[in-house]
């Protein structure tokens, strides 16, 4: 490495570049996809709504410990939830935060946890049309992740290749809690579309599958649940792993994201450990898990992580790869990550200017 | 803290010598065995309802399975890897000689949805632990099987063994009916900390959900890589509702759970905790403290290729070197040879893991060592 450097004192935000990996986009109303949407599926939204396997479509079981689990300060002035306003997203935080280029991801609804099928796929098809219309038309920095009902593999597909020429989208957007582990073959058409599309699948924290959020049982309280989705990304990574996602598909590239960091190096080695004794039940495993893992899988970085000490943070990227951290802030979510402040240990400048911007740059090819 | 001469050559077995094996595994050959222990109406049922000709086996080790024996341990024939004493003794209790050799006994019984069927066939296995491996090899020690869904006829297994100091310990699955720390299981933890046995949770599932957030994997390898996420999700638990804030004497030991995910649990564990604390305002202190006063680990299966890089970044990272003890994991295969433990552990940290961890965990053995001390 080369010689490190605190950086107190310095204009900070003069030098910011950023391409950030996880901006959450919200509407003000339903109404806001009414334009993309055909009219039965209108009436089928005024009608019935959200349709998942929870106790709550709207709302969830674990309430989080802020409104909408949202940054205080993010709400506009104009009204509406926070994220759905373009003009405090740039004064708030694009513009300050030198952010170059922002990747949307929508959140609202889990189309690919809707219980009818054919609701699922056209709730994707106007979220999409609703990402370019709404923020990247308008805000140039901003790019758009095409959404997918993936138990709907038909419908993904059609839906991946009707959005692969154009340049507003960026990736393939899939929620973790799908209904089968996100390897299994019921999933491949939507892997082999995106591999010849040459756009990688993104796997954000989120979904509903009717599974409890832990192999043993239901959480109660949010602080478990906020942990378990790093156990959720855990058991997605494992999945593509040893069902020979990346052995099928040998250009197919994943990012796992807000799925947190620390486990990622430690989670390589046992599958390591494990496939060393068990490879007779898995021949098609060319090479060893972490492998695959290291040259197939990037990780965006917020929540970033905060051991003890600043040594074992530079500790931990020297194992996942330098070049395989992708920066996030994940606004305007409560546990945002500022620039600025995320990285607790001293970075060289190279190193930082690759985190904030350079690896997201080669990623997507932007910028 | 580990500081000192390297120790003594690891692969040899002599090096072993008063360790204390925190993870030995007897099978029970089958439901004839408990006929014995049964009363009039469940051994008419089981004649009546054949459930001695049913495999109990758990799914999580099937019997040929590369993990579930080592080679070198399979005994002839069709008998069932860890069935016999005397192949326990000639490949473990006499090659390494350790001080005590704790018994984790993984049989059907209490994954059974009658919680009736699984008391009492839980009390028949712990009669056949006490009977056939207690009472046959005084080195010998065992956790005490419970059916965990079923607090009440749990707790009254428990208060049967306490008064036969060989129990050492009460044993479930990390992964079962509810989450460990629910507050259902609550008397469970009260018994186990007024009888001074620690709970030990087992790597494994009662299957009653899916293994994972995700679903139903198809291989077995992800259903081992998964346990690690199984423990890290219990330990939250455990910590989140409060349990070792209620029960501050209770130490909880996680058998075959891995070791290297620990960094990363604590880290995001207290990062949390200190974002979302409101929310369980019972937890006062750092979930890594918690863990550092309550949680022990047993060493096999080590997690990493790399296994004295692994254990010595581990207590770096936990800032003690008391959390681990030592364990063969015996008949599962683990580590090949000789060689238990990594070798360049410093003499210092090789005892601690070895048996002076395991003592300052298990009150029952600390007062049985010392007995055997005072008599030596």
């Amino acid at each position: 490495m080369s010689t490190l450097e605190l950086d107190r004192g310095r204009p900070a935000e003069a030098k910011l570049r950023v391409i950030d990996c996880d901006i959450h986009p919200a509407m003000n109303a339903w109404t806001e996809v009414h334009p993309y949407l055909a009219k039965k599926w209108i009436e089928h939204l005024t009608v019935y709504g959200s349709h998942l396997r929870h106790a709550f479509s709207e709302a969830l079981t674990h309430p989080r410990m802020s409104p909408d689990a949202a940054r205080v300060d993010a709400y506009p002035d104009e009204g509406g939830p926070p994220g759905s306003s373009l003009t405090l997203m740039r004064s708030q935080h694009l513009d300050p935060n030198g952010v170059a280029f922002g990747m949307l991801i929508p959140l609202r609804w889990n189309p690919g946890s809707q219980r009818n099928l054919d609701f699922g796929v056209a709730l994707t098809q106007a979220m999409n049309t609703w990402q370019v219309e709404r923020w990247v038309k308008n805000e140039p920095r901003l790019r758009a992740s095409i959404l997918i009902a993936q138990e709907d593999t038909v419908g993904s597909v059609a839906e991946i290749e009707a959005r692969a020429s154009d340049r507003n989208f960026t990736q393939v957007l899939v929620l973790p809690r799908t209904d089968e582990p996100l390897g299994r073959r019921r999933y491949w058409p939507i892997f082999e579309a995106a591999a010849r599309n040459n756009l990688p699948i993104a796997v954000h924290v989120g979904g509903t599958n009717g599974h409890p959020s832990t192999g043993g049982g239901m959480p109660s309280y949010y602080m478990e649940e906020h942990h378990a989705v790093a156990q959720t990304m855990q058991s997605v990574l494992s999945s593509l792993v040893f069902e020979g996602v990346f052995e099928r598909f040998p250009t197919l590239r994943v990012v796992i994201m807000e799925g947190g960091l620390g486990w990622i190096p430690s989670f390589s080695a046992r599958m390591d450990k494990h496939w060393s004794r068990l490879r007779s039940e898995v021949p098609h495993l060319k090479r060893s898990p972490s492998e695959y893992v290291r040259e197939r899988v990037w990780f965006t970085t917020q929540p970033m992580e905060e051991p003890g000490r600043a040594s074992q943070l530079i500790d931990l990227f020297d194992r996942i790869g330098w070049d395989r951290l992708l920066f996030s802030t994940d606004y305007p979510h409560w546990d945002f990550d500022d620039p600025r402040y995320a990285f607790k240990a001293p970075l060289s400048e190279a190193q930082r200017t690759q985190l904030l911007y350079g690896n997201a740059q080669a990623f997507y090819g932007i910028g | 803290m580990v500081a000192g001469r390297p120790s003594a050559d690891i692969d040899h077995p002599a090096t072993y010598a008063s360790a204390v094996d925190c993870d030995l595994h007897p099978a029970l050959p089958g439901m004839h065995v408990l006929l014995p222990y049964l009363d009039d109406y469940w051994r008419e049922m089981v004649s009546v309802r054949a459930l001695d000709r049913l495999n109990l086996s758990l799914t999580s080790y099937p019997q040929n399975a590369p993990l579930s024996c080592r080679p070198d341990w399979k005994p002839d024939g069709a008998a069932k890897p860890g069935a016999s004493l005397e192949a326990m003794q000639r490949h473990v209790l006499d090659r390494y000689q350790p001080r005590f050799g704790i018994l984790n006994c993984l049989y059907g019984a209490q994954v059974m949805h009658s919680e009736d069927m699984a008391g009492v066939f839980c009390r028949a296995t712990n009669d056949w632990i006490r009977d056939e491996w207690l009472g046959r090899d005084p080195r010998l020690r065992a956790s005490i099987v419970i059916p965990a869904h079923n607090t009440e006829l749990a707790v009254a297994e428990i208060e049967r063994r306490a008064d036969d100091p060989r129990f050492v310990q009460v044993l479930m699955l990390v992964s079962g009916e509810v989450t460990l720390g629910r507050r259902q299981l609550w008397p469970i933890y009260q018994a186990a900390e007024r009888l001074g046995l620690p709970i030990g949770v087992h790597a494994g599932s009662a299957y009653r959900y899916a293994p994972t957030a995700v679903g139903w994997p198809s291989y077995f390898v992800e259903d081992y890589v998964a346990q690690s996420s199984a423990f890290e999700n219990q330990l939250q638990s455990l910590i989140s509702e409060g349990v070792f804030a209620k029960f501050p004497g209770l130490k909880l030991v996680a058998i075959e759970s891995g070791l290297t995910w620990l960094s990363g649990f604590i880290w995001r564990a207290d990062k949390t905790w200190k974002g979302v604390r409101a929310e369980v305002p019972w937890v006062t202190r750092a979930p890594s403290e918690i863990i550092r006063d309550h949680v022990r680990f047993t060493v096999q299966p080590i997690d990493a290729p790399d296994e004295l890089a692994a254990i010595m970044r581990l207590i770096e990272h936990l800032e003690s070197d008391e959390l681990f003890l030592f364990s063969t994991d015996y008949p599962h295969w683990q580590f090949d040879g000789d060689r238990a433990l990594p070798s360049g552990l410093s003499e210092a940290l090789r005892q601690k893991i070895l048996y002076g961890n395991a003592l300052a965990t298990y009150p029952r053995l600390a007062k049985a060592f010392g007995a055997t001390e005072v008599n030596a």
